[in-house]
Order: C-alpha cells, then structure tokens, then sequence
C-alpha cells in the first residue's frame, strides 16, 4: 500500500511540472530572492543548547520506543520513524511563539513532541488506545492537538500543504500575526497542489512558511530520480515565493533560518521556502529494508552529521555540561518515554460504542 | 442582399432577452465585427457584433426592449447600392444567428435544459417549518442563493465565499452577485482556476475555525478536489477524535446542464453521499435553497451542495420571513398521493412533479417525496409513504449503477419488504457517458414518460 501510494506520488511529477510552467507564464520580472546559504551560524545559548539537546533526545528515544514497539506488534499500520531529522522540528519550534500553527504529513510524531504535546497521548495513539489523541481512531499518520496548536497528522503526500495555506489564510483573514508553519518532503515537493498552494499564497501575501524536509528519498525513490530541479528551495521561483536553504542537521542553523523567516511572515511579506537538508536514519516506514541506499551512506550521516551528536559536543566542549549531566538527562528522557510506552500499552482499547462517534458534530 | 441582424442567443436554449442598447444608428457605416448592439439577460450582458460590412438599413427594435425573442430580426445591413426599402419584409427565419464574439466557458455551459420538463406549477412549501399563512416572495433559485450567502455573511464575519469568479465577475453563474460590493474583497475572494489547492486551502481555514464557502464552478471541476473534500474535510473529526473538524460548504451547480458533453454533466449526489462525514443537500425550490444553505453554512460539519444550473433561473414561493433556516436531513412531500410513492430530489423533481400531475388526470395520484438531503437520508418519510402506497418509483439524473435510487431500493427492501406490493423501480440517466448530440442527450437523460411508465408498472395500470 505504501509502494502504491509513493508510485501515484511519482506519476504527478509530470503534471506539477506542467503547473509549475503555467505558473511561470505569470510571473513578474522580480528578481529571484531564492538563495542557498551558509549563513553564519547563530551560536545559541547554554539554555538553548540545552533544550535543544533535550528536546531532540526526547523525539529520538521516543521513536526508537515506537520502532521497538512497532516490532513487538503493539503499533499497527504504518509508522514512519522521524530519527535523524531532529533538528528541523526543535530548531523551527524554537523560532515560533505561543499561538502559531503547525501542520505536516505523515511522519509526524516528531512534530507532536516538538510541539509539546503529551507522549503519553502519542504513543497511545500509536497503540491504538482511548487515551490516544485521537483516541485511537487515527493512528500513527492522523493525530491532533487543537490546544497546542498542531494541526495534523495528514496521510495524503502534500495534503497538508494546502491544508496549510488555508490556516495561513485564517490568520491573514483575522488578521493576527500568527504564522503557520507547513512541513512536507522532498516527495511531496513534487505534488501539483503545492505549487497551487504557493500561487495563492503569493498572490494573497499569507503568512506560510513552507518547510519542505529534503531526507533525500520520497520512500525509496532519490531526489536524482524524482525531482528534474533538486534545488526545492528555488520551487517558489515561479511565484516571487522566496527560498532559502539551510543544514538542517544543525539546529542553530535551522532555528536562525527560522527566526528570518517568521520575521518575514510577520511583517505582512507573504510567504516563504525554507529547505532542509536533513536525512532520515531509518526506513521510509517500518516495513522499507532501505536496499536503495547502502549502510555506509547511513553510518557516514549518523557519524559525522547526527544532530544530537553536534549539541551534545558542543555543551560537553564548551564546558557547560558534563558527561554525567547529559547521561541524566537522557534518563530523565528515556523514563518520560517508558512512561509513554507503559501507559499505551496499559490504557485500553476504545469502546465499541467509539466507532459511530465523532462522523458528525 | 440585405442582411438580416438577429436576435442571438447567450446560451443554447436561451429564448429571449433584453435588447438594452445601440451602439450604430439607421445610416452607419460598419464593418464585420463591430459591435452594434448590446443586449442581456439576467446572468449576463453580450455584445452584438455585425457580421458583414455595409450600412444599417433599418432597426426594427428599439432599444430598452424587454423579451425580444431569439432569432427575431431586430435590424438589416444594406450592402452599396442598396436601399431599405428594397429589403425584404419578412426576414429569413433561417438565418444564421448572430455569433457573439466571445463566449466565455461559464456562458457556453450555462443554459437551461431543452430536455427537461418545465417544472409542475411550483407549489408554496408546505413545510413544516414554516407556518401555514406566511407570505410568500417569488424569488429565482439564483437569488435564494444569493440571498442565503449575503444574510449569513451579515450575521456571522467569519462566513466567507470563494471561488473562482465569483468576485470581480458577479459568479459564473451569478449566483454571489452583489457580495464582493457589499462584503468586500477580503470577504469574497476570487480564486486561481485550481480546485485543488482552493478547496485544501478552505478546508485548512474550515480547521482553524473560519466558516468557508468554496464554490466550484460546476462539480465537475471538484473532482480535482475531490481529495480534500473527503480525505480532509469528511475524515478530519474522526480522525481527531472529535477534536477538529471542517465546518465548510462546498457548493455549485451539479448534474447534467445542456448540450456539454460528458466532462460537464455529471450528477454526482450518489459520489458524496458514500462517504461518512459529508452531508449531502441538494435542493430543488428556492425556498429549499435558501433555507437549507442557510442551515449548511450554520451547520458544522462539512457539506456538500448541490445546485443546478437549469433551475437557477426558476421562480419558486420563498416564505418571507426574517430568518428562513429549514433541517437538513428532513424530506418533504411536495405532492400528497395515495397510489404510489415518487421519490426524488434536485431536478428530478421536474420530472417527478409532471408525472404526477399526468398521471392524477389518468386517475393515478402519486405521492411525491422531495429528499432535499441525500445524507443524512430521511428513510423514515420514504418509508412513512411507502407505507401508505406500497409502491415506490426513485427518480434522479445521476447513473444508475450504485445510485441514490439504488440506495432507496436497499432501504425498502430492508426495512419496508413487507409493505410493498410490486418491486421499487428506478429511473436514473442512462448508463453512458453524456453525450453532445441534442438528441443523443435528451435520450441519456430521464424523461417524464419514462416516470410515468415506471409507475403504471408498480401499480399494474396500463
């Protein structure tokens, strides 16, 4: 099933392209503001150091619980591990404020802990359990918090980026100054509804930030193979959208890319690209072996890249915390984690009278 | 030879209009292509152009005139040499009808039907939600519509309408005329031609809390949203546990128009009323109109609405009351009857409400079901009915293969087996893609003979 759905992903590149081009015909003679940058690094703080360091740990152990999970037969379906991108969601969450929103796709779980929903109620949800946050009618790809403001969790490869544009549009309609931030992959990048979604966000000045997570494989197909322009920050070109992009397995760069950006959305600019250049350690879901790339090419990553490696170096080097620190808190972690795990396997199942709710309001 | 300028067409079956202006006077010289005239109805304004070169000889309408009819020759070109009073006095009814110079697509497609029944004399609702005594307003579908669209924008801001050309352009179909002068551009947004991305786009601000209404130019251009529609916007609240859901109405017109071939006539009332999550309206009087999408657009869950295209320009009774906001998922009886029970809803109630009227001189009174909503299905009216006749006759434009009729056969079959005295059966567009031809079309969709004969069937008459 997954094969099937990544293959119709691969089959519209062609129509995106056809888009895309229609999309050229209107474009002005703006200069392109796209860049791909390596802009000085903002050093962060200790405290930020600190969370970050934390913050990525949290979405790693958890993870790796659910994988372990996943393995024993307590999740079901679909589950798309995120270990390895970390920094993209840390470094973004630390750019936002209270009150801004964030949407993405399927391999969502690390987004949820980013934005501080509870793990308990995640990994519920993974188990397919009442306390789950969608009390288990949605699982691994559809969970939501409208309190902490995440909007899902969206199954369909780049559903969520018009999704997306619409909650931008809700805060040009109302105008606030929240911004939206819409995460999608370098597969979906390639979707025709992302280029409709970023004509009008344009034209409408909506204050979007597209955050698309270049992992390198739309499930088993390469950038090389998928995509006629891998530059995906310049996709918005066609548009007068401006892009940036930025080493997403560093989370000060990420989180400095992110602060320009919410700058931007909140002055009223319109939208903006930010690409990541991340990767994903694991399989495109559980049951992908990942036989279209080799282990080195994985190990050299997690070697010389791992962005929780990167902080945890820098605060053992910069001597603001020893070793013995950093291991309590990764037993702070991985106890908040076996909490999650204890209680999704312990909370029960849905009632059977839960199936006939919540078709309607 | 003089050449004779005729009364055009806006659309295939339009029949008359309002010759509103000259632009040449008798004794002008002009060339092809010149505009001479401006004439309109009530969906549009559309420049006469002249066809050949010459003089006008003689104009025979005045302009401001008011149902000029369609091919009536309403002035005469004369080529050198020639004089008006050689013309001929009776105009070539054969003549080619004056070619309008541009016909935008939403102008080709919008047309009433040539093949459906004019409607029964439409009756004043008898609905139970408005009191018997209440006044009645004539009012088009189109401006029930309107009219529903502008007094919820009135009372709640975060009603908004978008859409492509339903701003600047007053809706393809006219149905938001008005709105972008009174509400506003930030109010009634005009959109890229790119269903997708819009209908994602209003499901996202359905989510965030704001009150979308996303209108398709026809539904047959929403199957390029079809994804949001049900894998966004129907799915969401279970998906989140009731957390979340898309408070959005997708509206336009639906089903068969005239002479637009396969790609532009879809029904699709059986295609949204699979899905769990999607309420399904499609009314047929204006007063259902308006009181059903006054409820939709309070109502939050998303749905589906469905309107057509040949019954925006008839006029119906519309209660005049401050508030008219009528149940979704209630069908009414729009013709009491005690020998068979006709369900149908939409358009079909055209044909529906005709049959019943031949066949009560012929001695047959059939009870006439309007669903008004597809989803939820107000089985327990059908029934109710069906009960009382113990026959049963579905009639819609959609295909019939997996169709609202088929769903009302299951239902009977189901719960009302043992009250029924002859099998339901089902009229329904034929099995085929719409085709073009005039007479291939009318062929494709249901007719009222075909209704009739449905129900001499059921009730054994000949």
């Amino acid at each position: 099933m997954a094969a099937a759905k990544q293959s119709t992903t691969r089959a519209k590149t062609s129509a995106a392209r056809a888009s895309g081009s229609r999309g050229a015909a209107t474009s002005t003679s703006r200069k392109t503001r796209s860049k791909s940058t390596k802009p000085a690094v903002a050093e962060f703080t200790k405290d930020q150091e600190l969370k970050a360091f934390r913050d990525m740990l949290l979405i790693r152990r958890f993870e790796e619980k659910a994988g372990q999970l996943y393995g024993m037969g307590l999740i079901g379906g679909f589950c798309h591990l995120y270990i390895g991108q970390e920094a993209v969601v840390i470094g973004m969450q630390m750019a936002i404020d209270e009150g801004d929103q964030v949407i993405t796709g399927y391999r969502d779980h690390g987004h949820m802990l980013a934005c501080g929903m509870d793990p308990k109620g995640v990994m519920a949800e993974l188990t397919g359990r009442i306390g789950g946050y969608s009390r288990g009618k949605g699982g691994s790809m559809h969970m939501f918090s409208k309190e902490k403001n995440f909007y899902g969790g969206h199954g369909i490869v780049a559903g969520q980026v018009s999704l997306g544009t619409g909650l931008a549009f809700s805060n040009h309609y109302r105008k606030n100054d929240r911004v939206t931030l819409t995460y999608f992959g370098d597969g979906a990048a390639n979707q025709g509804q992302v280029y409709e979604s970023l004509n009008m966000a344009e034209l409408w000045k909506l204050p979007c930030i597209y955050i698309i997570e270049n992992n390198r494989y739309a499930m088993g197909t390469s950038v090389a193979r998928s995509s006629s322009q891998p530059d995906f920050y310049r996709r918005g070109e066609s548009f007068g959208v401006p892009g940036k992009q930025v080493d997403g397995m560093d989370v000060r760069s990420v989180k400095a890319l992110g602060d320009e950006a919410v700058t931007w959305c909140r002055a009223g600019k319109g939208p903006m690209i930010l690409e990541m250049l991340t990767y994903r350690y694991r399989g495109h879901s559980m049951s992908d072996p990942a036989k279209y790339r080799s282990k080195e090419e994985v190990q050299k990553m997690r070697d010389e890249q791992d962005p929780i490696e990167q902080v945890r170096k820098r605060l053992l080097e910069k001597d603001w915390a020893k070793e013995d620190e950093l291991k309590e808190i990764d037993k702070e972690v991985r106890s908040i984690v076996a909490e999650s795990a204890e209680f999704a396997q312990a909370n029960p199942e849905p009632d059977a009278s839960e199936l006939w709710t919540d078709i309607y309001r | 030879m003089p050449i004779d300028i005729l009364m055009p067409a806006l659309s295939p079956t339009m029949e008359e209009g309002t010759l509103s202006k000259w632009l040449k006077k008798e004794g002008d010289a002009v060339s092809s292509g010149d505009v001479i005239a401006e004439i309109e109805t009530d969906k549009a304004t559309m420049e006469v152009e002249s066809i050949d070169e010459g003089t006008i000889g003689k104009i025979f309408v005045a302009e401001g005139t008011e149902n000029v009819k369609v091919n009536a020759r309403i002035a005469v070109i004369l080529e050198d040499g020639e004089s008006a009073d050689a013309m001929s006095e009776a105009g070539s009814a054969t003549a080619s009808v004056e070619k309008t110079a541009e016909q935008p697509e939403e102008e080709q497609i919008q047309a009433s039907a040539p093949v459906a029944a004019q409607a029964a004399e439409p009756e004043a609702p008898s609905d139970p939600e408005v009191p018997a005594g209440t006044p009645m307003v004539s009012t088009t579908v189109r401006e029930a519509l309107r009219d529903a669209m502008a007094e919820e924008m009135r009372r709640d801001g975060d009603v908004f309408v978008m859409g492509e050309e339903v701003a600047e352009y007053q809706g393809a179909y006219k149905i938001t005329q008005g709105l972008l002068q009174e509400f506003g551009a930030d109010r009634v947004i005009d959109t890229p031609i790119t269903e997708h991305g819009f209908a994602g786009l209003g499901v996202g601000a359905a989510m965030a809390g704001l009150r979308p209404i996303v209108e398709f130019m026809t539904f047959n251009f929403a199957m390029q949203a079809i994804d949001h529609i049900i894998n966004s916007a129907a799915k969401t609240l279970y998906m989140s546990g009731g957390q979340m859901g898309a408070p959005i109405v997708f509206r336009g017109p639906n089903g068969a128009a005239a002479r637009v071939g396969a790609q532009h006539s879809q029904d699709y009332a059986a295609w949204y009323s699979n899905v769990p999550g999607l309420k399904v309206v499609m009314p047929y009087s204006a007063a259902d109109a308006k009181g059903l999408l006054k409820a939709a657009i309070r109502d939050p869950n998303p749905i589906i609405f469905l309107e057509n295209e040949i019954l925006y320009g008839q006029s119906f009774d519309v209660p005049d009351v401050e508030d008219l906001v009528l149940p979704i998922g209630k069908a009414r009886i729009a013709r009491a009857g005690s020998d068979v029970t006709i369900v149908s809803f939409g358009i079909g109630m055209t044909y529906a409400l005709k049959a019943a009227e031949e066949l009560s001189a012929m001695g047959v009174e059939a009870e006439v079901v309007d669903l008004r909503t597809i989803r939820p299905m107000d089985v327990d009216t059908i029934i109710k009915s069906v009960k009382k006749t113990g026959r049963c006759v579905a009639v819609e434009e959609g295909f019939p293969q997996s169709g609202v009729g088929s769903e009302i056969v299951a239902q009977l079959m189901e719960k009302a087996f043992d009250f029924l005295d002859a099998p339901v059966l089902r009229i329904c567009g034929k099995d085929v893609p719409m085709p073009y031809a005039a007479n291939l079309e009318k062929l494709a969709l249901p007719n009222v003979g075909e209704v009739i004969d449905a129900v001499k069937a059921v009730t054994y008459t000949d």
